[in-house]
């Protein structure tokens, strides 16, 4: 049997299994799509990307929604060879200039309704750039339609140069410094770590795996990676905006698995207090991207009677670090557990030194799930990968401090950067600064993340304005909301006559908080 | 002020913060991405002390919330039937 080497080949192998081209591998919004549907329409579109230019290696921006397009896109620029990038449908014209400039893509695959976002952009794109959009086109010769161009297209053969070593994806993550980075992943990381969260989570072919998240979202992308590799069924949605919907397609479709974020556990909870919700065919819930708080555990009980709660912890540089094995949780309370199959994790501190049990250090993951960098970052890329212990080899420096007890099991201490996290995704305060700057009457800005019980942590704005501008806090939100995806947009505006600095000179946030602490 | 135009001018105050000109009655607030799950609840809210209705949580669906128009067809019906 051909080992599965290349993240496409997922697709292949499962459509070519006896009796699955008919199998059902997505169902979008309650629409069934066959693995034969994929396949076909994703090597439709994978030849008429390479006879529109595309070669081995070059960059394709998938600008969508969670939708059938986006998936077959996906499958598509890998069986031509490229390196696909999935860019969030709220990002805005500027960011996703920056993006399609900054990985210098030379396809976008996008979606007509999100035409007011990329028409603007599409002239500061400094490469020639194929514009192919989904639904109702805007009115611009240059670009194609999604389904003409699949429908005209004969379906062509999988690229032929591709090894394992070679770059599958760019996913963009928010970063300290204000720009989003991309992390690149070649097509062996990819497989290996679908490959070992299919192993930990115990899932089969016979899954029903139910995606609310983004695609855009390591957490969603995998969701669909993992459904594919074991010729199982993905449930997708475009959002959790109506919960009423996600419950009925979750009992029409018999989803077995569940992965959320505590924001969306948070809305199903208080859904469960108002009328109590009972999900009995759903065996795995997973919980990342902030901690799961115990009372909500109590709660999923009672919402998932016969499931097995995972909560696990990762960041999009190495996909997952760890879970913590079901059975284990009332014994390790507060842990996010040990690394997850195939890789290791250890702790340092700072100064390099191997850090006891119990101790905080600085937490460091060893495996073929860790990127190869930033594209294009090669100074970030050296302050998140250090050297290893064998020659040349290098391992993900997280950055982020934990605690390891005797038997491996990780605690969360605490971020080294200011990163917010609010609804489970990654805020960086200094991108919200930078909007907050470009607004015309804005004098200074800072921004943190302060406790919130259904995000995480809310984004709140202290903005000192100029005298004659006249800002108020629902126009510095209609300005924020144009730049900005709705996530990063402040919940709170605090309007100040300065902000306090320290003796540098550099505003003190820790001094903001302890000012304006809410009465 | 008609129903429709309670809502207009609500969403145009939370979630257009003032742009509610360009959105036609039959915008998906989904397509035009100025409405999250959390922003649903708040509209639920508003819905139920503007019009004196109780939106139970099976009706937060797309067809009674999605749009203007959807919500101002869905707000007539609860309001009929009471």
């Amino acid at each position: 049997m051909k080992p599965q080497r290349l993240l496409h080949e997922a697709l292949q192998f499962s459509a070519a299994r006896a009796g699955n081209a008919g199998k059902v591998a997505v169902v979008v919004e309650g629409k069934p799509y066959t693995y034969g549907d994929l396949l076909d329409q994703a090597l439709r579109l994978s030849a008429a990307l390479r006879s529109r230019g595309l070669t081995r290696g070059d960059r394709v921006a998938i600008y969508m929604d969670n939708t059938w397009p986006c998936i077959v896109s996906l499958y598509a620029t890998l069986l031509a060879g490229g390196v696909f990038s999935i860019v969030n449908p709220q990002t805005k014209a500027d960011k996703l200039e920056f993006i399609l400039n900054d990985s210098s893509a030379r396809i976008l695959l996008t979606d007509g309704h999100l035409a007011k976002e990329f028409l603007p952009a599409l002239p500061l794109v400094r490469q020639p750039l194929t514009v192919i959009a989904s639904g109702q086109l805007p009115a611009s010769p240059q670009i194609e339609a999604f389904d003409e161009v699949v429908r005209n297209t004969s379906p062509g053969e999988a690229s032929r140069e591709i090894i394992p070593l070679d770059l599958a994806a760019l996913i963009y993550t928010s970063g300290s410094t204000g720009n989003p980075k991309g992390v690149m992943q070649t097509h062996q990381s990819m497989v290996f770590a679908a490959g070992s969260l299919i192993e930990y989570l115990r899932l089969s072919e016979e899954d029903r795996i139910l995606c609310v998240l983004p695609l855009a979202f390591d957490y969603g992308l995998y969701q669909l990676l993992m459904a594919i590799q074991l010729g199982a069924t993905l449930v997708l949605e475009r959002s959790f905006t109506y919960p009423a919907q996600i419950f009925a397609r979750m009992q029409e479709q018999r989803v077995t698995v569940f992965p959320g974020v505590p924001t969306i556990y948070a809305m199903l909870i208080s859904s469960h207090g108002r009328a109590p919700l009972s999900f009995p065919g759903v065996t795995r819930v997973t919980n990342t991207a902030a901690a799961l708080p115990d009372e909500f555990v109590v709660k999923l009980r009672e919402i998932f009677p016969n499931t097995l709660i995972f909560k696990m912890y990762g960041l999009t540089e190495c996909k997952r670090v760890s879970y913590l094995e079901p059975e284990l949780a009332d014994q390790k309370p507060g842990s996010v557990g040990r690394a997850i199959p195939g890789t290791e994790i250890y702790l340092l501190s700072p100064d390099g030194k191997p850090v006891p049990p119990g101790e905080t250090g600085i937490l460091h993951v060893r495996g073929p799930h860790v990127m190869v960098g930033y594209w294009n970052r090669p100074d970030l890329s050296e302050h998140m990968l250090k050297p290893g212990k064998l020659p040349g080899e290098r391992v993900l420096c997280t950055q982020d401090f934990f605690r390891m007890d005797a038997e491996g099991f990780l605690y969360f201490q605490g971020r080294s950067d200011d990163i917010i996290k609010t609804r489970g995704e990654k805020v960086s305060p200094v991108e919200v600064e930078n909007a907050l700057h470009s607004i015309a009457g804005v004098r200074e800005a800072a921004v943190v993340g302060i406790a919130d019980p259904l995000l995480g942590e809310a984004i709140r704005a202290y903005v000192v304005v100029e005298p004659e501008a006249n800002l108020n806090d629902k126009q510095l939100r209609v300005a924020c909301a144009a730049r900005l995806e709705n996530f990063m947009v402040p919940k709170e505006f605090v309007l100040c006559k300065e902000l306090p600095k320290t003796a540098t000179g550099k505003v003190s946030k820790k001094l903001l908080l302890q000012q304006s602490a809410p009465a | 002020m008609s129903i429709e135009a309670k809502i207009r001018a609500y969403i145009a105050e939370n979630f257009l913060f003032g742009e509610a000109d360009q959105l036609a009655v039959t915008d998906s607030f989904l397509d035009k991405g100025i409405i999250d799950s959390t922003g649903i609840l708040e509209i639920v809210m508003f819905l139920e002390e503007q019009f004196g209705v109780k939106v139970a949580d099976s009706e937060m669906l797309p067809e009674n919330l999605d749009s203007i128009g959807n919500i101002v067809k869905f707000i007539e019906k609860k309001s009929g039937s009471k």
